[in-house]
């Protein structure tokens, strides 16, 4: 009986959580529909969470890019395909790898600082501060947060894959010496919109599940510093995990929208 | 007449409760208070006082009772429907809980910017008037972080009167305080209630303060009322457990 209730209470936690998260998601999209958008905050949130994340993500790219394009070179060349490498490393970057990678990152980046400050605010009483002040904290910290991660993540999800698929150019042709006329005209052939619109809505959806695992995580924070650490690295490993899980059913379901291949 | 007899209740408390951590802190507290009074709130640490008092700003929401402020019963309604009772009123947090991003200044503005002051002219200048009240005027570029313990609670206060509250809440107002900056503290509120009429409840352990602040004393005790009355009475009252709180006595062998 113990380990059909572990699992059973186990269950319950997770749909009490899944349940917790769409509360914060309603309350979000409540304050924004009552108006409750402080532009200011947006932008700085912008300049937090998009700007300052764009080295992490320029490099995560590019060495992606490479690394994909070192090794799919190296099994092609075998089989006499060297500019097929373009396809493959441009379709890998816009379908999978640009998003998730940018995702995890943002979630390691972004994802501890949102929650470390708000779990800072909460256990110092800032939180009940706003409260007392008439000000809701969703509208005042979550609100600007979900906005500007709604714009910058499909921008650096944008870059990363960019950066990727220029690396993996540069390396392919200039390094390996595959020609860089066949490589363009089969990556630019094999590539098309369903492979960017794939990319940069699962992109946003990742910035989505970032913001409001780890402002939950924050928001709930207890238990003075040691709280405020935990609650941090559980919004980094719960974002990192919900990313890759919630990237398998979107490729699922996207992929009825946005079939691969022409 | 007899209605227009009797001082109008800004704050009525009945039979409230509340369990923490499984622990029964607040058993049927009732209390009320009002306008224009200052009340000082009584009682051992641990005691339950600032777990009432957050109950009266909507901060924490009862197990069973009822909190009115005013003609409207708060315990119940959602967060964004107390935001209307809360612009009525001010809280000082015991720790100051001022926004350690901020610096003095804007901390002291935030209430006056969400509230829809646009005009920064006139946001500098109620900053500024409001730090004077509390002996701050001139730390305005200060972060939080380089304030003391005491200087960051008079900001906090500060931000809470900058808006004019009908009604303050004092968490401990003067504890932590010098001598001199507490007597101070007891003499702003007391010019607050005098010239503006502000309603305050007072959370304390200070009894210098109490005797200088407040037109009525309530005790604490194991969850309830125990007392309730004037600073003579307090005074007066030969109950051992008020005794033992008013001369500070523990009973512990030295």
């Amino acid at each position: 009986m113990a380990p059909a209730r572990y699992v059973g209470d186990l269950v319950f936690s997770f749909a009490r959580y899944l349940g917790d998260l769409a509360l914060l998601a309603g309350e979000t999209l409540r304050g924004i529909f009552h108006g409750e958008v402080r532009p200011q905050l947006v932008v700085q949130q912008i300049y937090e969470v998009g700007f300052r994340s764009q080295l992490v993500v320029l490099i995560t790219g590019a060495f992606t890019g490479a690394v994909f394009a070192t090794q799919t070179y190296f099994q092609f060349h075998r089989l006499q395909m060297d500019a097929a490498v373009g396809p493959v490393v441009s379709v890998s970057m816009f379908r999978e790898l640009g998003p998730v990678l940018c995702g995890l990152m943002v979630a390691g980046r972004v994802g501890a600082a949102m929650s470390a400050e708000l779990g800072t605010m909460k256990v110092t009483e800032q939180l009940d501060a706003l409260r007392a002040l008439a000000v809701h904290p969703v509208d005042y910290l979550v609100v600007p947060r979900f906005l500007a991660m709604l714009v910058s993540m499909p921008l650096l999800v944008a870059e990363c894959i960019g950066v990727g698929i220029l690396a993996a150019y540069l390396l392919t042709t200039q390094v390996l010496g595959v020609s860089e006329t066949y490589y363009v005209h089969n990556m630019l052939h094999f590539t098309g919109g369903r492979d960017v619109a794939m990319g940069l809505i699962k992109g946003m959806v990742f910035g989505v599940v970032i913001v409001f695992v780890s402002c939950h995580q924050g928001l709930n924070a207890r238990e003075g510093a040691v709280g405020v650490g935990r609650a941090t690295t559980e919004a980094v490993v719960i974002g990192s995990l919900f990313i890759l899980v919630v990237n398998f059913f979107l490729t699922m379901t996207l992929n009825i929208f946005f079939p691969a291949g022409k | 007449m007899t209605e227009h007899a009797h001082p109008r209740e800004v704050i009525r408390v009945e039979n409230l409760v509340q369990t923490l951590g499984g622990q029964e802190i607040l058993r049927g507290f009732s209390l009320k208070v009002y306008q224009g009074e200052t009340l000082v709130l009584l009682g051992r640490s641990g005691g339950g006082k600032s777990v009432f008092l957050r109950h009266l700003i909507g901060l924490m929401q009862p197990v069973s009772g009822t909190v009115a402020v005013g003609q409207e019963v708060i315990s119940g309604l959602q967060e964004r429907e107390l935001a209307r009772v809360r612009r009525s009123m001010g809280m000082l947090f015991q720790n100051g809980a001022l926004f350690d991003s901020m610096t003095v200044a804007d901390n002291v503005a935030f209430p006056l910017r969400e509230r829809g002051e646009t005009d920064e002219g006139i946001v500098t200048a109620k900053v500024e008037e409001a730090l004077q009240m509390v002996d701050l005027a001139g730390h305005q570029a200060k972060m939080p972080v380089n304030l003391s313990g005491g200087m960051r609670k008079r900001v906090a206060l500060a931000r809470a009167l900058v808006n004019q509250p009908r009604c303050m809440l004092y968490d401990e107002p003067t504890a932590g305080l010098d001598p001199i900056v507490a007597d101070s503290i007891d003499l702003l509120i007391r010019r607050l209630q005098r010239k503006l009429g502000v309603t305050s409840i007072v959370v304390t352990h200070d009894m210098k303060s109490t005797f200088t602040i407040a037109d009525h004393v309530a005790l604490l005790h194991e969850g309830r009322c125990y007392f309730y009355g004037t600073c003579d009475q307090l005074r007066a009252s030969t109950d051992p457990v008020i005794r033992d709180f008013v001369e500070g006595r523990s009973h512990d062998e030295p």
